[in-house]
C-alpha cells in the first residue's frame, strides 16, 4: 500500500513541480503585487482604484457571456452532427474544426480586420452584387465575432468527445419507450453530454473575459476590455501593482462564475 | 647606441601599451570570436537581407565571428518593462530619446568608450551630437531620426489639411486613426493646445486629456502598426504617423499624402546604447561602429526609410531618399519639440488619464469640455466617479441573465421535488 502510494507520488512529481513553479509561484507573485505599492509596502490602494474600471469589468463579463452562449448554440448541434457520422468522417470533421488553430491566433484576428473593414473583402463583395455595405469593423459585434471565431473549437471539442462516447443503448431505450426525436435530445442527449458542455463553457468563457488582442484589433481600441487594461499596466505604464490587482480581482470573479456554474450543472445532472 | 635602441624599444612598447589601453587591439577583437552579442531593437528596424539587401547581422557575424542574437520590441515602454523586470540581459538596445534619458537617470546604461567607435567622429555631424537627452553624449549614438506628420488620403479628404485639428473633423467620423500609446496621443493634443510636451503641470495634462476625450466624437480608431493596412487599403482618411513609414505606405497607395502640421510636431531620435552589466561591451562597441560604416548605414537607411543622422548616407547622391523633403526638411522649417523623461508622478498621471480617455464614452458623457471651462474645475463627468450609463447597461444585462439562469435552476429543483412527492 505504502509503496504504491510512493510510486504514485513519484509519477505525479513532475506535474507537482511544474505546477509549483508555473502556477502556484506566479499566483503568489500576483497576490504580492496586488497588495503592495511600488516600494513594496502593504497597501489596499490598488484595490480601491479598481472602481474606476467597473464599466470595463462589466463589459468584459457581458461580452464573455454573449460569446459563450453563441459558441454553445453553434457548437452543440455541430458536435452532435459530427458524432453521428462514421468514424472516418468524424476524424476528418474534427480535423477541420482544429484546422484554423494551426495558424497563429494573432494572424487570424488580424485577417478578420481585413475581412470586416469598410473597404474589406466582405463589403467589396456586397457592393459588387449591389447591396449596401455594412459597417462592421470597430464595433462591439466585431469583437464578439472575433471571440466566437477564435474560441469555438474549445467548445466543440469537449462536447464532441463526450458525445462520441455516449451510450447508444440509452438513446435506443428512449426511442423504444416512445420518445420522439426532440424528447430524446432533451431528456437523453443533453443531460448525458453535460460534462462536455461544462468544460466547453469554462474553456470559452475564461479566455473571452480576459482577452486583450481581439478588442484592440477588431474594436478599434476605442473601448477597453479588462485584458487591455491589464496589458497596458504591464507593457506601457510599468505599474505592476495595479495590473496585478486587476488580474487578482478578475481571477476571483472568474472563480465565482465557475463555482456558480458548477453548482448549476451539478444540479442538472442529478435531475436526469 | 645599444642604449638608444633599448630606450627606443621601451618607448615603442609604452606607446603601444598606451594605444592598447585606449583602443581595442586586433588581438582583443580576435579573442571575441565565438562570443555572443545580444541586440534588442525595434521591429523592422535593420536591413535583414530581404529582397537582396544587406543582411547586417550576418555581415557582422562573418566579419568578427561574433554571434548576434537579435530580438525586437514594438514600443519603448514594453522594452523598458522587459529589461527592468530583470529576466533578460541584452548588450545593445536602441530606444527613443526620452526613454534613453529615463534609463540614464535610472542607471541602466553603460558609458561608451568612443575610442572603439571611431566612426562616430567621422560620420556623425555636430548637430546630432550632445542632444538634450544625453548632454555629454556619453551613452548613445544616434541611429535614426524623424518627425511625426499627418498622413491623409487625398481621394477622401478635400483640400490640404495643415493642422492637427483635422483629426478632430467630424466629417471623417470613423475614418480617423490615432496613436494607441499615451505619449504620442497626448503629444498631438499638446501641439494643438500649444503646450510643452514635457510639462509637469497637472492642469496641462488634464486639459490635453479633455481634448482627447472630445476627439471621441469622431470615433477615432487607435492603432499601432495596423495603420499600414488601414491607410493603404483606403479604409482611413487621416492618421498621424512617422514620416518614414508614410513613404512605405505611399508605395502601396499613391493617393496618400503627407503634411507637417503648422502647430508643430514631434522630432524623435532613436539611438544605440549599451546596457549596464553588458557582458560583452567591446563587442557591443564594435557592433555600434559597424552600424556606422557607410555601406551598412546606407543599407539600413534604405531598408528602414527613416532619416539617417549619418553624413555618409544623406550626402550620398546614390541614396534613394537623397534630398527627400519629407525625410530631410530644411533645418528650422517646421516647429518641433522632443519628448523628454517625465517625473514618476507625471508618468502615472499620464497613464491614468489615458485610461480615462480610452474608456470615455462620448454618447453618454456629454460634452464636459464646456463644463470644465464653466466651473474651472476638471474632470466634471469623471469616469472614475461611479458607474457610467454604459456600465449600468451591462450590469442590467448580466443581472437579467443571472435571473434567467437562477429561475431555470429553481424551476427544475421544484419540479424534481414535486416528482419525488408523487
Amino acid at each position: 500500500m505504502s509503496s504504491r502510494s510512493l510510486k504514485a507520488k513519484l509519477v505525479a512529481s513532475p506535474y507537482i513541480v511544474w505546477s509549483a513553479i508555473f502556477i502556484i509561484a506566479p499566483l503568489i507573485f500576483v497576490a504580492y503585487y496586488a497588495f503592495t505599492d511600488s516600494s513594496g509596502a502593504f497597501t489596499l490602494e490598488n484595490i480601491f482604484e479598481l472602481s474606476k474600471y467597473t464599466t470595463t469589468f462589466l463589459r468584459s463579463v457581458w461580452f464573455g457571456i454573449v460569446a459563450t452562449i453563441i459558441c454553445l448554440i453553434i457548437a452543440f448541434p455541430l458536435a452532435y452532427f459530427i458524432s453521428q457520422k462514421t468514424e472516418k468522417v468524424q476524424r476528418t470533421l474534427v480535423l477541420l474544426v482544429m484546422l484554423p488553430m494551426w495558424m497563429s491566433f494573432l494572424i487570424r484576428t488580424y485577417s478578420w480586420m481585413a475581412l470586416l473593414q469598410d473597404t474589406g473583402i466582405i463589403n467589396s463583395f456586397l457592393m459588387k452584387i449591389g447591396i449596401d455595405p455594412v459597417h462592421m469593423i470597430n464595433t462591439e459585434g466585431a469583437v464578439i465575432l472575433g471571440m466566437v471565431y477564435n474560441f469555438l473549437p474549445f467548445m466543440i471539442t469537449p462536447i464532441y468527445s463526450v458525445m462520441a462516447k455516449l451510450d447508444h443503448s440509452m438513446i435506443e431505450a428512449c426511442q423504444d419507450l416512445g420518445g420522439n426525436r426532440l424528447t430524446c435530445v432533451r431528456r437523453c442527449i443533453i443531460p448525458m453530454s453535460m460534462p462536455g458542455v461544462v468544460s466547453g463553457i469554462t474553456m470559452v468563457f475564461v479566455p473571452s473575459v480576459s482577452t486583450f488582442y481581439i478588442s484592440q484589433k477588431l474594436g478599434g481600441g476605442s473601448f477597453d476590455l479588462i485584458g487591455d487594461v491589464i496589458e497596458r499596466q504591464f507593457q506601457q505604464s510599468y505599474n505592476y501593482n495595479l495590473g496585478a490587482s486587476i488580474s487578482f480581482v478578475l481571477m476571483i470573479l472568474i472563480l465565482i462564475c465557475m463555482a456558480v456554474m458548477n453548482r448549476f450543472t451539478g444540479d442538472e445532472e442529478m435531475a436526469i | 647606441m645599444k642604449k638608444i635602441l633599448a630606450a627606443f624599444t621601451a618607448l615603442l612598447i609604452v606607446a603601444f601599451s598606451v594605444f592598447c589601453a585606449n583602443a581595442a587591439s586586433s588581438d582583443d577583437i580576435e579573442a571575441l570570436s565565438g562570443t555572443t552579442l545580444y541586440v534588442y531593437n525595434w521591429g523592422e528596424y535593420i536591413s535583414d537581407g530581404a529582397d537582396g539587401t544587406l543582411d547586417v547581422n550576418k555581415a557582422f557575424e562573418e566579419k568578427y565571428g561574433i554571434d548576434v542574437v537579435y530580438d525586437t520590441f514594438d514600443n519603448n515602454e514594453a522594452m523598458y518593462s522587459k529589461i527592468k523586470s530583470g529576466g533578460v540581459s541584452y548588450d545593445i538596445v536602441i530606444p527613443s530619446e526620452y526613454m534613453i534619458q529615463r534609463m540614464i537617470v535610472e542607471g541602466m546604461l553603460e558609458k561608451l568608450d568612443y575610442s572603439n567607435i571611431p566612426n562616430f567622429d567621422k560620420y556623425i555631424p555636430e548637430k546630432y551630437r550632445n542632444p538634450s537627452y544625453d548632454p555629454k553624449n556619453e551613452y548613445s549614438v544616434p541611429y535614426t531620426v524623424g518627425m511625426v506628420g499627418l498622413i491623409y488620403n487625398s481621394a477622401i479628404v478635400d483640400g490640404t489639411p495643415d493642422s492637427w485639428s483635422a483629426l478632430w473633423d467630424k466629417q471623417y467620423k470613423g475614418q480617423i486613426l490615432m496613436f494607441n500609446n499615451p505619449r504620442d496621443a497626448f503629444g498631438i493634443a499638446q501641439n494643438l493646445l500649444g503646450m510643452d510636451y514635457n510639462t509637469e503641470s497637472v492642469m496641462s495634462w488634464k486639459l490635453a486629456a479633455e481634448l482627447l476625450k472630445e476627439q471621441k466624437q469622431v470615433a477615432p480608431v487607435y492603432v499601432n502598426d495596423e495603420i499600414f493596412l488601414k491607410m493603404e487599403s483606403g479604409e482611413a482618411a487621416l492618421g498621424a504617423y512617422y514620416a518614414g513609414d508614410f513613404l512605405t505606405m505611399k508605395d502601396n497607395n499613391p493617393d496618400l499624402e503627407f503634411v507637417y502640421p503648422k502647430e508643430g510636431t514631434n522630432y524623435f531620435v532613436d539611438a544605440i546604447c549599451v546596457l549596464k552589466g553588458s557582458k560583452n561591451k567591446l563587442a557591443a562597441e564594435l557592433y555600434i561602429n559597424f552600424l556606422l560604416e557607410p555601406d551598412v548605414a546606407l543599407a539600413n537607411a534604405e531598408y528602414i526609410c527613416y532619416a539617417s543622422p549619418h553624413s555618409g548616407v544623406y550626402t550620398n547622391p546614390d541614396y534613394s531618399f537623397y534630398g527627400n523633403e519629407i525625410l530631410y526638411p530644411e533645418d528650422g522649417k517646421f516647429k518641433t519639440q522632443s519628448y523628454l523623461n517625465l517625473s514618476p508622478d507625471t508618468l502615472e498621471l499620464m497613464s491614468s488619464l489615458w485610461d480615462d480617455v480610452k474608456n470615455y464614452n462620448v454618447d453618454e458623457g456629454g460634452s464636459n469640455y464646456d463644463f470644465f471651462f464653466a466651473d474651472g474645475s476638471l474632470g466634471g463627468a469623471d469616469a472614475s466617479a461611479a458607474l457610467t450609463p454604459e456600465g449600468s447597461r451591462y450590469l442590467v444585462y448580466i443581472i437579467i441573465f443571472a435571473v434567467i439562469c437562477f429561475s431555470y435552476v429553481a424551476f427544475r429543483y421544484i419540479r424534481k421535488k414535486i416528482r419525488e412527492k408523487a
